[in-house]
């Protein structure tokens, strides 16, 4: 499988990152390249094979419904870029 | 002073015979020295160090001690440290100062620990050179033999192996998400180990790939390794993936001996067009193995060649999704001048992210991506599978297993840099382990014809790391590998 | 029940719904953190480090909140997975700092279910549920505080919702929202939410499709986050009309989410909500799949309340009481409750008619909710108590009732207090009644020439002289007794 240029931007704009002109030409031969190593995958089979999802082999451990944390405003927020009072800011949205 | 080893400076402090002032004062000057030139730290924090050191003095002094006190460390930068600067090795996040401690270093701290500062790493853990850091490559304090030309340290720990390696600090931590700890100790000639998934908590941890990372120590031997991945181990509750299970005495597994055991010798990882010194360093280890009295086993792990194709679709795609929380919202950097959120979203993580991060986020995101989930990601998820299962057929005969751990010694600052698969070559040996989350050590015991060092790397069963310090203490004593880098503090 | 259509110009058109509700767990923290969940604090004043997404942060599950989807997985009848497993669902927005929601995609914790909505004609239908799944709430934005920014409020973030998804079994804006009736009922009896939607404790996102009879689906639209059970039922109407303008005017409808306005009653696209999504769904590598003990459920099963279908049943074979009846005194627990707790022991249509008739029209008239209603059960029983021994008559139980509206006073009290008790002194009611025939000598004239309906008159005479506390029995036995 092979992306085409409007793919990569379709993918850029999925993963919110901007990309100009000039650089998609170059990023479309990376991913082509890594993508047509990755195609080796399709030699194995895999029929009948469960796939594995995670590192760990357990179940679920369950945490009992305790507060335990928040009421911390400020250290949460002592971290923002820009901020008004007890609010986090974001250009305004429009629904 | 920067000849001793972890154990050493331990049992020096303990008999008062140094201090920890003294110690952390001397590695201080190191790093003030060195660091110009090797570029293993990106936050020095001096000051903070002498203050646990002085406090360590104070415990020793009144007879108190955890197992670590008063020991200088590196801490990777990907560790979040409350109240000191935390970056991931990326832009995107040069401004974030943790307001709390990840599970490991607060371990560390509380078994007595000293931090000297952060150590450099590939951006957000993505990378085999430490190249990719926003914050400037870390030179490999090895050269080869008449050649000054700076080398990469490896990565994505390549601070932590090289402030190791340089005598910038006594051990360090690092992570390993396909060979990240593993590959840097091998090009830097010291030892790291990844333990079992699930073995030291990810909490606190920036995330690359959640199912492969792990963290785990990087130290100038392997008791050493041993005794940092006792105090960083443990059950955590915050982590849902972490392991509720006993840490064992593991400085004490490597004293044992290897006789009766069975080594493992998977044929797959003989690459073809593979370094004959490379195959000469291996038989060399068996051999060692084979005169301590172990059984060396002839095995076969058929799917390790799909292990980096498969890793390089599960490890982006986890990506993907963990660094979309780099908006420039909560904390991090962001880039103003946006017109509305989408704006500031795709200015924010253009200008944050450095390239190979991009291009990973990019695949991830691809082979996530409607219609293309099955063929990539399912696939990968089946494959991966397949990996676990050829480890677990081969562990139900043999105690361990032994393969080279890199295909090649440390590389030009530079290299292999126009064609991204050709980096991602380097993890060829370690990324099946990650895969299925078993715990992989890597030492030295040898160096190439240009004077580099060369490991060897030890793969054990799921939290049987005491098998693995035990394969990889005969290894080490046999290998008596004791040639130092060219740079490095004390010379 | 006849079937609901919409005339449009080119014929008859039937709409097609499914709800998709999502229900706030009650919980003390939230899903995979331990920040409080409780609503309307001070802004981003309930908010953990894993809420805001910071680096390195994790989740870890809520037991209660697993506890919870069970209970309502077997409230609605329906398959609890004993293997479950949370996505991830990617999309960027301002308040979802993760970049993603942790939600269960492929496999959810419970499966097929059924709610049972009996509509205004006394029929009977079976709306399906497809599935129930847990998931995080997103965090809040406002945007009418500043010109040029959004605020960012995150102490929602990371609260437990079950998701309720509907099969498209829906078919008129009645069946909406006696389904969404419904449904709130019965997760307010499992205590499993509280269902209050003024808060936004449950929000619908109604699908809505038209087409003609016979035909296959067509495309379909989905009315995002609809807060009210009527503005349900009003989306649902708009929004179909709005589509059958569409196909008539040969247009297509697009596939969209959009949003319904109540002041204009009307729904529009949504523009946040444009581009096409991908949402990449993926297995949360940050967790493990949730295994679930089929002891833990089987005790969550027998700890389960009774639900409203079965007590209203009850009500019916125990009681005595119209299925009418009897589900209007189901409708919510508390008034189930106290009914019971009136009605046992005692003449059960009485504490009904009671409940329904005096009672209900006080709270109505206080404003008061039967949890802070000023008559209390065990007030209503002594009222009862007080009729059934004749220490009271109809009448001043009336005045009684009135009493304890006002004051909250027991009845006994009241009645002592008043002087209300019944007079069943035959020597006080023989004098009352002589005393009535003496003064209307010519009315006891006509009633012996054959005026009988004037022995009512008679008895209304004598209970007036007696102040309403004469005992009707004695007073209607003396009467007879004197004139036959
Ligand atoms: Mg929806
Ligand atoms: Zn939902």
């Amino acid at each position: 499988m092979s992306l085409d240029p409007a793919a990569v931007r379709r993918i850029a704009s999925l993963a919110r990152l901007r990309v100009t002109d000039a650089q998609v030409a170059q990023i479309q031969g990376e991913l082509n390249g890594i993508l047509g190593w990755i195609d080796q995958l399709n030699e194995v089979d895999v029929t009948g094979v469960e796939p594995l999802t995670g590192g760990a082999l357990m179940a679920m451990r369950m945490r009992e419904d305790v507060v335990t944390d928040g009421a911390q405003a400020e250290a949460v927020l002592s971290n923002a870029p820009d901020r008004d009072g007890p609010f986090y800011t974001v250009p305004k949205v429009v629904e | 002073m920067f000849d001793f080893t972890l154990s050493e400076a331990r049992d020096a402090l303990r008999a008062r015979k140094i201090s920890a002032r003294e110690l952390t004062a001397a590695y201080n000057r190191a790093i003030a020295s060195l660091n110009s030139q090797i570029n293993a730290y990106i936050t020095e924090t001096p000051e903070l160090a002498l203050a646990q050191a002085d406090a360590a003095d104070a415990a020793l002094a009144k007879g108190e001690h955890g197992p670590l006190t008063g020991i200088p460390l590196a801490i990777k930068d990907l560790f979040c440290t409350k109240g000191v600067r935390t970056t991931a090795g990326s832009k995107i996040l040069s401004p974030f100062i943790p307001p709390y401690e990840s599970t490991v270093t607060a371990n560390l701290l509380r078994d007595g620990a000293v931090f000297l500062g952060k150590a450099n790493l590939d951006e957000f853990a993505m990378g085999s050179s430490n190249m990719t850091s926003a914050y400037g490559a870390v030179t490999n304090p090895w050269t080869r033999r008449g050649d000054n030309r700076p080398l990469v340290p490896g990565g994505s720990s390549g601070g932590s192996a090289a402030a190791v390696a340089a005598r910038m600090a006594l051990g360090a931590t690092a992570t390993d998400t396909g060979g990240s700890i593993r590959q840097p100790a091998a090009f830097c000639g010291i030892t790291g180990i990844k333990p079992t998934y699930g073995r030291c908590s990810r909490w606190g941890v920036v995330a690359f790939a959640s199912s492969l990372d792990q963290a785990g120590p990087i130290a100038r031997n392997v008791e050493d390794c041993a005794i940092l991945l006792g105090s960083m181990s443990g059950f955590d509750p915050k982590d849902s993936t972490s392991a509720d299970m006993p840490v064992p005495d593991f400085a004490s597994a490597c004293k044992r001996s290897v006789k009766g055991l069975r080594i493992g010798v998977p044929r797959e990882y003989r690459m073809e067009g593979m370094a004959p010194e490379v195959e000469t360093l291996w038989q060399q280890g068996l051999a060692w193995l084979r005169e301590q009295g172990a059984t060396i086993v002839d095995v076969s792990l058929p799917h390790t060649k799909y292990g980096l194709a498969t890793y390089y679709i599960v490890a982006p795609a986890e990506a993907s999704s963990n660094l979309a929380r780099y908006d420039g919202v909560r904390f991090g950097a962001r880039t103003e001048g946006g017109h509305d959120l989408t704006e500031l979203y795709e200015n924010t993580r253009a200008d944050g992210f450095g390239a190979e991060v991009q291009r990973r986020i990019m695949i991830g995101t691809y082979v996530l991506s409607a219609g293309y989930y099955d063929a990539y990601y399912l696939k990968a998820q089946k494959v991966r599978a397949l990996i676990l299962r050829d480890f677990t057929e081969v562990f139900r005969d043999v105690d361990a297993l032994v393969t080279p751990a890199t295909p090649t010694a440390a590389f030009g600052q530079g290299e292999k840099m126009d064609d991204p698969v050709t980096m991602y070559l380097n993890d060829i040996f370690t990324v099946p382990v990650n895969m299925a989350g078993l715990p992989g050590l890597a030492l030295p015991t040898g160096l190439d014809a240009s004077g580099l060092p060369m490991g060897l790397q030890v793969i054990g069963k799921p939290f049987d790391e005491e098998t693995v310090f035990a394969v990889s203490a005969a290894l080490e004593r046999a290998a008596g590998f004791t040639t130092l880098p060219t740079l490095r503090a004390g010379a | 029940m006849a079937s609901y259509t919409l005339e449009g110009s080119t014929g008859t058109w039937e709409i097609v719904c499914g709800l998709e509700v999502h229900a706030q767990v009650i919980s003390k923290s939230k899903l995979f953190s331990g920040a409080s969940a409780e609503y309307g604090a001070e802004p981003n004043s309930q908010v953990s480090f894993v809420d805001a997404a910071f680096p390195g942060m994790l989740p870890v599950i809520n037991r209660e909140c697993v506890a919870q989807a069970v209970r309502t997985g077997l409230g609605l009848g329906a398959a609890i997975n004993l293997w479950s497993r949370f996505d991830r669902k990617n999309y960027f927005y301002a308040d979802l700092p993760q970049g993603y929601q942790i939600s269960q995609f492929a496999h959810p914790i419970v499966g097929k279910g059924v709610v049972e909505v009996t509509l205004s004609d006394g029929s009977t239908k079976e709306i399906g549920v497809t599935r129930l799944h847990l998931e995080q709430d997103a965090g809040k934005s406002l945007h009418d505080q500043d010109p040029t920014k959004s605020f960012i409020d995150l102490n929602r973030s990371g609260v437990a919702l079950m998701e309720i998804v509907s099969e498209p079994d829906i078919r008129s804006p009645e069946e909406a929202g006696a389904y969404l009736t419904k449904l709130r009922q019965i997760l307010r009896y499992l205590g499993t939410c509280d269902g209050n939607m003024d808060e936004g404790s449950m929000r619908a996102d109604v699908n809505v499709s038209v087409r003609k009879a016979g035909e296959e689906f067509r495309t379909r639209c989905e009315v995002k986050n609809v807060n009210s059970i009527r503005f349900v039922m009003q989306a649902v109407e708009a929004e179909a009309k709005r589509q059958i303008e569409v196909w008539e005017s040969g247009g297509e409808v697009r596939q969209e989410t959009r949003l319904f306005d109540p002041s204009r009653m009307e729904t529009r696209s949504m523009r946040s909500k444009e581009d096409a999504h991908d949402y990449r769904y993926f297995p949360d590598p940050d967790l493990l799949p949730l295994v679930l003990e089929p002891d833990w459920v089987s005790r969550l099963k027998a700890s389960l309340p009774e639900l409203p279908d079965a007590k209203t049943t009850r009500f019916v074979s125990e009681y005595g009481l119209s299925a009418y009846d009897a589900r209007i005194l189901v409708m919510e627990q508390a008034t189930a409750d106290f009914y019971e707790t009136v009605a046992r022991g005692r003449d059960a249509k009485m504490a009904a008619n009671w409940m329904m008739g005096d009672f209900f029209a006080a709270l109505n008239r206080t404003g008061r909710s039967i949890e802070d209603s000023p008559v209390s059960a065990a007030n209503l029983s002594g009222l009862l108590d007080l009729i059934a021994d004749k220490t009271i008559n109809g009448r001043i139980a009336k005045e009684v009732f009135e009493a304890m509206v006002e004051t909250g006073e027991a009845p006994a009290a009241i009645v002592e207090a008043k002087g209300l008790r019944q007079v069943t002194d035959t020597g006080a009611i023989d004098d009352a009644v002589e005393a009535v025939l003496a003064a209307n000598a010519d009315k006891v004239a006509q009633y012996k020439g054959g005026q009988e309906k004037l022995f009512g008159f008679f008895v209304g005479q004598v209970m007036k002289a007696m102040a309403g506390k004469g005992n009707p029995a004695l007073v209607n036995e003396a009467l007879k007794a004197k004139i036959g």
